[in-house]
């Protein structure tokens, strides 16, 4: 009796999620079914198949210039928040001074501000000393809008991190400096790596903070918002379509480094 | 300085905040000894073990090591490595990498450096693992790795802090005799600290007690074990029958003691100075207590009391009892002595003891 109805229920939920995963996921699929049909609307019966789109973007020298901005931009941001992360989450696993709780609260903030009110915050400070309207102004506020989270993945690592571990390398007579590049930063590498993907697909997808202080060097989100503005072109299906892939693959890839040594260290600390 | 000690603690105090942690601790540790610090948990001996290791600074007082008072110099400018408590193994490393490890640091040349972790690996039997993860090593295969972390560097001391608690039982008589052998062939000084008495007493030359903070008594696991300083220390290895009173007259060697149970005749075979008037504390060991039935012939020094548990280990028994104050006494016998006395449960007894099978505790 029970078994059928823990089975009813299971069943019932599986059922619940699989909803959820299609509610979510249907307006990618059909961005993607459309980037790939011949139909100037996006409309049903589908027409034919099509590369055509992707064809147009390809040799759109505007659509390259946004993508190689989103680049520079995701690189340096990933770097800069990560290195910046790093040291906020080093902070906390290693230190206890007064007012740390508030510190560790103010370091958590940024994600928590509207983009818009962010954004429009960064560039009324960025334009009065003078930062504004170029590429380093995106890479200065998407870098502080991802330190939080390259700051919680490295936080994450830190806290499986036996803390006897560093002052067993002290120990063994590596001084403070030492340890942290023999001890810290190996332990952490898993969550360093995932933290440089993760803050790179943030910075990547990030579009209101990015309009408000790029001015002419527009990333690639941007340049979308400009393309609705004119027209409505399966164009940015096609964007969309390989903008989601690359964000998605960089996201799977920080979870599948986030989980292979976070089991092992378990494993390891267990006895 | 072959004649200084190792390791002196001179009038060492610790304290973080307002807790004190170790009070005017003061000991020498010899070169080429085994020294056991025994507590229970928050007696301050992992803290002094740490001080010697440089990963605390003490609040007042001098530790001298080598000669050389080291104060507050930093862990890394000591050679005092430690075995921990948790292992402490590089988890990103194999094992002959974390063997490597103290070398390394020292900038010991690649080459040299492996061969001297492979000497270490091989003494202590785990060659064959040099190239796995720790992840993959048994318990007793780890402790292997750590002692051999510890020792690469070839230190005169080494320091281990309850290394042998994670482990089963089989596992640690046989790690036991590991250390003991290895901290014989190595002639090194060992600090081993332990809440285990039978890993203190079984491997130690010398056992510091320690509670709240302060040395309880210092001395090889002998003198501590037959003669306790003071109650803590005998209860604290397990003696029940303590007896605490006044002395009532002294007539040379012999004190006459006045209890709550009784008054009785005990010999003061270390000739400490008492007087009647003083209140002194002694014990009978668990073995040298008699134990008869209650209707027997009255006998100098005994007691009545009720057996209220019986545990049997091997050949012995041990029988508990409880006086009609509340004293709790413990006998031990053979088992088949008890069998013939028909001793049982809820019956009353009478255990009665040799003016000179007694101990005074010298510290009241």
């Amino acid at each position: 009796m029970t078994v059928t109805r823990d089975r009813m229920i299971s069943g019932t939920l599986k059922f619940h999620l699989f909803l959820c995963v299609v509610f979510i996921f249907a307006p990618i699929i059909g961005s993607f079914v459309f980037s790939l049909n011949s139909d100037r609307f996006p409309s049903l019966p589908l027409g034919s198949f099509s590369t055509e789109w992707y064809r147009l973007i390809w040799e759109d020298p505007f659509v390259w210039a946004g993508f190689f901005n989103t680049m520079i931009v995701g690189f340096c941001v990933a770097v800069i928040a990560t290195v910046l992360g790093f040291g906020g989450a080093y902070t906390d696993y290693r230190y206890k001074f007064f007012g740390k709780q508030i510190y560790m609260a103010l370091a958590l903030l940024p994600p928590t501000i509207p983009v818009v009110i962010l954004g429009l915050a960064m560039l009324a400070y960025l334009s009065r000393i003078g930062l504004s309207g170029d590429l380093y102004s995106i890479i200065i506020a998407h870098g502080v809008m991802c330190s939080p989270f390259a700051m919680a993945i490295i936080r994450l690592r830190l806290s499986q991190m036996d803390p006897d571990l560093e002052a067993a390398a002290w120990n063994l007579g590596g001084n403070e400096w030492v340890t942290l590049r023999h001890v810290v930063l190996p332990f952490t590498f898993p969550a360093i790596i995932a933290s440089l993907f993760i803050t790179m697909a943030v910075s990547f997808d990030e579009f209101a903070v990015a309009w408000f202080v790029s001015g002419l060097h527009e990333t690639l989100p941007v340049k979308v918002l400009g393309f609705l503005q004119g027209q409505v072109s399966p164009r940015i299906n096609a964007i969309g379509s390989l903008a989601f892939v690359s964000s998605i693959s960089l996201i799977v890839l920080a979870q599948m480094l986030l989980r292979t040594p976070s089991t092992r260290s378990r494993s390891a600390s267990e006895d | 300085m072959q004649n200084t000690p190792i390791v002196a603690f001179d009038q060492v105090n610790k304290s973080f905040g307002n807790f004190v942690a170790v009070e005017n601790v003061s000991f020498e540790i010899g070169r080429g000894e085994f020294l056991a610090i025994m507590g229970s948990s928050g007696c301050g001996k992992t803290t002094t073990l740490r001080m010697l290791a440089g990963l605390e600074a003490p609040s007042q007082g001098r530790i001298l090591l080598d000669g050389e008072e080291v104060g507050d110099k930093p862990t890394w400018s000591r050679d005092t490595p430690m075995v921990w408590q948790s292992l402490a193994l590089f988890p990103f490393l194999t094992v002959q990498e974390n063997v490597e490890f103290g070398l390394k640091m020292r900038k010991v040349p690649r080459k040299e450096r492996i061969e001297r972790a492979r000497k270490w690996l091989d003494r202590l039997g785990i060659l064959e693992f040099a190239d796995r993860n720790i992840a993959q090593l048994s318990g007793g295969q780890r402790q292997r790795v750590a002692l051999a972390r510890s020792l690469v560097t070839e230190p005169k001391i080494l320091l281990l802090d309850e290394p042998l608690s994670a482990l089963d039982a089989h596992l640690k008589v046989r790690m036991q005799s590991v250390l003991s052998n290895l901290q014989k062939d190595l002639g090194i000084t060992f600090v081993y600290v332990t809440h285990s008495m039978s890993e203190a007493f079984s491997m130690a030359d010398r056992v510091i007690i320690m509670s709240r903070g302060k040395v309880e008594q210092i001395g090889t696991p002998e003198e501590i074990f037959h003669h306790p300083t003071n109650r803590f220390v005998a209860e604290f290895l397990g003696s029940s029958n303590i007896f605490t009173g006044v002395i009532s007259s002294v007539n040379g060697d012999t004190l006459s003691v006045r209890t709550k149970e009784g008054v009785f005749e005990i010999r003061n075979q270390k000739k400490l100075e008492k007087q009647a008037g003083d209140s002194i504390s002694f014990t009978v060991r668990s073995e040298q207590l008699k134990l008869d039935l209650e209707d027997s012939k009255p006998l100098l020094n005994s007691i009545v009391a009720t057996v209220v548990g019986e545990e049997f280990s091997g050949a012995m028994a041990n029988i508990f009892l409880e006086t009609a104050d509340g004293l709790e006494l413990q006998v031990q016998k053979p088992h088949e002595e008890i069998r013939k006395l028909g001793v049982r449960h809820n019956r009353n007894v009478v255990a009665y003891f040799d003016p000179d099978q007694c101990h005074i505790l010298s510290e009241g």
